[in-house]
């Protein structure tokens, strides 16, 4: 075999029918408050929030081998900055989305230095402690409800657009606006050479590190981006929520169970995973919740099957069959056409 | 006084809260799982209790008899049925199966029990208190403390002093070698876990005599006994007691100040634990 | 031969999509001591895990006192009275030297072997019987693994390079001891890369060379040249 017969490419032929469909799919999307319902529309707004939270928890668990089940902190920190901002520092909403979510990195720094001195399961429960001080710790906030939390005030509501009709469609378009922006900056991080160092850590990481890889400070980073746009994730959801309370803001079965389960579900690790997840939760969601208890037993039951018997998940399942993906991150080695002689 | 007062009630405060950590702290070390269910199983224990109550009137103490095997065969069985085939280098498979028994076990409660808070009746056990030096104990709260003392040193015994101990240890150092001596490391787990269980057990039915639990008590309890395990340190029982009475105390202080607070400040103790001594005040083995 | 107490037939072993043992086979009267040579990586430590069933083979590829074991949990075949000195004496770190001893007799076989008849031939143990296994030195630690497989009074012992990593003056008091302990009738195999040591102890030696048996024939007649041939495939 001569190396100049084959090469190694990251694209394939699935990725580039995929990335055409994709454009395809957003652009029905965008289009959506002119052909959809408004329950409709709400619905696809909760799950490209839901997609969002997935593929942030997916970037932490599933690469970085930072399993947390404390994210809820983020949400709820997200939330409740952007109540602050708005109704303390008078900032236009869209702004104190932004600024959520930079408090949101700004803070995940210091829980990031006490909770880093865990490993493994430690660390999981760490991350739950965390979002227990955080929960408590703004129920004590006065100013902002205490326990029982407050409502925006209307003319923060108001100051988003006009009518109630504009006000939805800027929702939805916010929501997809960040799923894009969140999948998009997961997959550009995993096609450069720090996504690259993180794919090492997963897959080994007692060997990335022998290569010189900062195993630490890489995931240091991963947590601290990923606290950052989930509180901006957490603004947004209040936004649309317009009331929050320390139970609803840090729920621990809103906020990282769902998310948990639409990850593993839809297979953890790969890019394409979180998207099936969704897609398959809210199905279930659709078709089950009036079971109300039963249906989270079924969730439970479900993630633990598929986390003894499948644990890539759907998507693994798909790719070891049929060796596509849809994200060109994967290396191929691919044969040259053959020039003439 | 009222401090000092304080002070003692955190302390066996702390038994109760050593009893919440000693299975997980057990479970760790034998096998390096961390069961995320754990508290959850404390609440089960809690219901059981609850359940054979009220279909036999006995006793809530009386009742461990019962719930206490129950218990340790479950664990045993989930053991061996699911748990077993999670362990290996990966830490996702035990973390997420335990976290989706945890959602399964309190909708199970919340399903059979409603979502109201319930109480195990222990009668005059609940508000006899002795005089000791100016204080008022509880009996309860004493009787908790002696008895996770009780536990503990049953545990360290078996550990170091028993052949049972001396196969715990050897799986937990090195399971294909501890094989080679005839040890079936598969049963050696679930007898882990049906300890574990078991003494979770006794925690629960302690625990629903003293307060009142409800379907989602579970996660505050995992925490506090996994708090009280880093507190102490991983692998030394001892330190466990040890951490769940600084925990309890802490709590207890903080409520004096601000009953809103009593559970922050625990949390509190604990990061600063994390923060300065992040092995634990009294470590045995690194996590 | 009558009823050999070990055989190995067709022995294939792997590591994923790697082999490691290609038909491998081996017979072993009771009461031999058979010395398997080879250099590294030759398939050696392989076939000392596929009989102890730390690895997992086809049934009828290990055959153990009549039995296809080939497919049998590493318990069940110490149970039936097989034991092993692993590579690198693997020790419990978190036990003492008379709990590593102790946990070795678990199974409470019968046998001349118990905790003081140990102490007798190692007496350097028995001061230091208390110690974490840990704090002993690399000769000792290897006299406490032997004396943890010797506790379960086995039928057939497996000695999986114990000269590795140790000052030759102790492996020289360990190999003088050896004959005290296979002298009893006690069938053992003997892997070895210090070849005259093994031809010392040994009846019959096999020498593998990259998972295959290149060389089977009785220690005290095999030549020099036979055994360079065979360790090093060079013609």
């Amino acid at each position: 075999m001569s190396a100049q017969t084959y090469s190694v490419s990251r694209d394939s032929q699935s990725a580039k029918v995929a990335a055409v469909l994709g454009v395809i799919v957003l652009i029905v999307l965008i289009a959506a408050p002119w052909w959809a319902g408004r329950a409709d529309m709400r619905l696809m707004g909760e799950m490209f929030l839901y997609l969002s939270l997935a593929c942030l928890w997916n970037l932490m668990a599933g690469y970085a081998g930072l399993v947390s089940v404390g994210q809820q902190a983020y949400v709820g920190f997200g939330g409740y900055m952007l109540f602050a901002l708005t109704m303390f520092a008078g900032l236009p909403p869209l702004v104190a989305i932004v600024g959520a979510g930079v408090l949101g990195a700004l803070i995940s720094i210091p829980v990031a230095a006490l909770i880093f001195r865990l490993r493994g399961a430690y660390f999981a429960i760490g991350t739950w402690v965390m979002a227990e001080v955080f929960r408590l710790s703004f129920a004590q906030v006065s100013s902002l409800g205490g326990g029982s939390g407050s409502s925006l005030p209307v003319g923060i509501v108001r100051s988003l657009a006009g009518s109630r009709s504009a006000r939805e469609s800027l929702a939805y378009w916010m929501a997809l606006g960040a799923a894009v922006v969140v999948i998009a900056a997961v997959y550009l991080f995993l096609r450069s050479r720090r996504g690259l160092a993180l794919t090492a850590i997963r897959d080994n990481e007692l060997a990335a590190a022998s290569l010189g890889i900062d195993v630490w400070r890489i995931k240091f980073v991963v947590y601290v981006v990923t606290g950052g746009l989930t509180a901006m994730l957490g603004a947004l959801i209040f936004l649309q929520k317009l009331r929050i309370s320390p139970d609803a803001a840090f729920s621990v079965n809103d906020w990282t169970a769902f998310v948990i389960f639409i990850v593993v579900i839809g297979g953890i690790g790969t890019l394409e995973g979180p998207i099936i997840g969704t897609l398959v939760f809210f199905a279930l969601r659709e078709t089950l919740a009036d079971l109300g208890t039963i249906y989270l037993i079924v969730l439970g039951f479900v993630a633990i099957v598929v986390m003894l018997k499948a644990p890539r998940g759907v998507w693994g399942f798909v790719r070891e069959r049929y060796d596509i993906q849809l994200f060109p991150l994967a290396y191929h080695v691919q044969k040259k056409p053959k020039t003439d002689k | 006084m009222d401090w000092v007062n304080a002070i003692v009630q955190g302390v066996l405060l702390g038994g109760l809260y050593a009893l919440f950590a000693a299975g997980l702290s057990l479970i760790f070390g034998v096998m390096r799982l961390v069961n995320i269910a754990h508290g959850d199983f404390i609440v089960l224990s809690a219901y059981l209790g609850l359940t054979v109550i009220t279909s036999t009137g006995m006793h809530p103490l009386l009742a461990l008899i019962i719930v206490v095997p129950t218990m340790a065969a479950i664990g045993y069985f989930l053991q061996r049925g699911i748990l077993n085939q999670t362990l290996g280098d990966d830490i996702l498979p035990p973390l997420l199966v335990t976290f989706g028994l945890s959602v399964i076990l309190q909708n199970l409660f919340l399903a059979s029990y409603s979502a109201d808070p319930q109480k195990m009746d222990a009668g005059a056990l609940e508000t006899a208190s002795v005089s000791f030096a100016g204080l008022s104990l509880g009996i309860l709260p004493l009787l908790t403390f002696g008895i996770a003392i009780v536990v503990i040193a049953s545990l360290q015994y078996m550990f170091f002093c028993t052949s049972l101990g001396r196969a715990f240890r050897a799986v937990s150092d090195n399971q294909d070698i501890a094989q080679l001596m005839g040890l079936n490391k598969r049963h050696m787990f679930g007898l882990a876990m049906g300890i574990a269980l078991g003494v979770t057990a006794i925690a629960g039915i302690l625990l629903g005599i003293r307060t009142s639990f409800d379907p989602t008590a579970g996660s505050a309890r995992l925490i506090f006994g996994f708090e009280a395990v880093i507190i102490g340190g991983l692998g030394n029982l001892w330190g466990t007691l040890a951490g769940g009475i600084i925990l309890g105390v802490a709590q207890t202080i903080g409520a004096k100040i601000d009953p809103g607070w009593q559970l922050l400040s625990g949390h509190i103790a604990f990061l600063i634990v994390l923060a300065i001594r992040p092995q634990g005040l009294f470590p045995r083995v690194s996590g | 031969m009558p009823d050999p107490i070990l055989s190995l037939k067709k022995l294939d072993a792997f590591y994923g999509d790697f082999q490691a043992l290609y038909g491998v086979d081996m017979e072993m009267a009771e009461g031999e001591v058979i010395a398997i040579i080879g250099a590294n990586g030759a398939g050696k430590s392989t076939l000392l895990r596929s009989i102890s069933g730390l690895m997992r083979n086809e049934s009828d590829q290990v055959n153990f006192l009549g039995k296809g074991i080939g497919a049998h949990r590493t318990d069940e075949i110490a149970a039936l009275g097989l034991a092993l000195v692993p590579e690198g004496r693997q020790l419990f770190p978190s036990l003492s030297v008379e709990e590593n001893l102790l946990i070795g007799g678990r199974l409470n076989r019968k046998g001349p072997w118990d905790l003081q008849s140990v102490f007798d031939l190692f007496p350097v143990l028995k001061e230091r019987r208390a110690y974490p296994s840990t704090a002993l030195s690399g000769g000792q630690q290897q006299m406490v693994a032997i004396g943890r497989a010797l506790m379960a009074n086995p039928d057939l012992i497996l000695f999986d390079e114990i000269s590795l990593g140790l000052a030759p003056v102790t492996i020289k008091s360990i190999y003088d001891a050896l004959p005290g302990i296979v002298g009893d009738g006690m069938s053992a195999i003997i892997v070895e890369q210090d070849i005259s040591k093994a031809l010392l102890v040994s009846d019959r030696v096999y020498c593998l060379m990259e998972g295959r048996v290149t060389l089977e024939g009785a220690a005290d007649s095999i030549s020099r040249e036979a055994i360079s041939h065979a360790y090093f495939g060079i013609d």
